[in-house]
């Protein structure tokens, strides 16, 4: 991916034969983030203007630190992102992350991510660029089949 | 979720090159898509849509523009579930074979 151009907005989209619940629940609970994302613990009460942080698996770092935006179980969820794991995006201005769950005909979900406001955070548009990829594949996988995508 | 309009979208030579573009620079508006390629806009617009179901193209509003954006999540299903499963052993059979052929040689 490092040839790619990076723009300051970036949109990734999956279609999961889940209900909005189910996925608002992989989204917000850690028991299910540690599965998908990385390991990582998501942490936050997902009410607008609370914190949003995601820790390391043995919860000693803290990976990602941010602000609820906008939250409205289960359709839509927005945040700040500042990724902690790397010096380099740490050092950025936080940018922005959001959640979208339509319901679909036959029982699928379309769920979309855009993660913008990268203006003033190149090294973190790089960062995440194949990483959302890997993680909408794996909530796909997981939900759809209760198992982890095998590494 | 049913793979076949994806690989119908990626077997057209149009399309993929729609694709390329994308991953070179994202958000771009059908104007600048159908800027440089010898074809009607119609003919472009066509080949969105069709990149669009399959969910390797998704657009987004912005003013009043509807921009596009290159997502990768489908090629990496396919990946996942057709790349990854008969890759591993091929590959290495036929890097065998190439080791075999070039000793001998």
């Amino acid at each position: 991916m490092s040839t790619m151009i990076q723009t300051n907005v970036q949109v990734y989209a999956v279609f999961i034969k889940a209900s909005p619940e189910q996925i608002w629940e992989a989204i917000t609970k850690p028991e299910f983030t540690s599965r998908y994302f990385y390991g990582s613990l998501v942490d936050s009460t997902f009410e607008a203007g609370a914190p949003y942080r995601s820790w390391s698996p043995d919860r000693e770092k803290l990976w990602v630190d941010g602000e609820v935006l906008d939250s409205d179980p289960p359709r839509r969820l927005t945040y700040t992102w500042r990724a902690l794991y790397d010096e380099e995006t740490a050092a950025e201005e936080p940018s922005r992350v959001s959640w979208e769950i339509e319901p679909q005909e036959g029982g699928v979900s379309k769920l979309t991510v855009v993660h913008d406001q990268l203006e003033r955070a190149p090294k973190t548009a790089e960062n995440v660029a194949g990483g959302w990829m890997y993680i909408l594949s794996g909530l796909k996988t997981l939900l759809e089949t209760g198992e982890p995508l095998s590494s | 979720m049913n793979d076949d309009p994806v690989f119908k979208a990626l077997a057209d030579p149009t399309r993929r090159l729609l694709l390329d573009r994308l991953y070179e620079r994202d958000g771009r508006s059908l104007t600048e898509l159908e800027s440089d390629l010898a074809m009607t806009r119609f003919g472009v617009m066509k080949h969105l849509r069709v990149l669009e179901d399959a969910g390797l193209v998704v657009t987004r509003r912005s003013g009043r523009e509807k921009l596009h954006y290159l997502n990768p999540v489908p090629i990496r299903l396919i990946h996942d579930r057709w790349i990854d499963k008969y890759t591993e052993r091929r590959v290495s059979a036929l890097a065998d074979l190439k080791h075999k052929l070039e000793e001998t040689a």
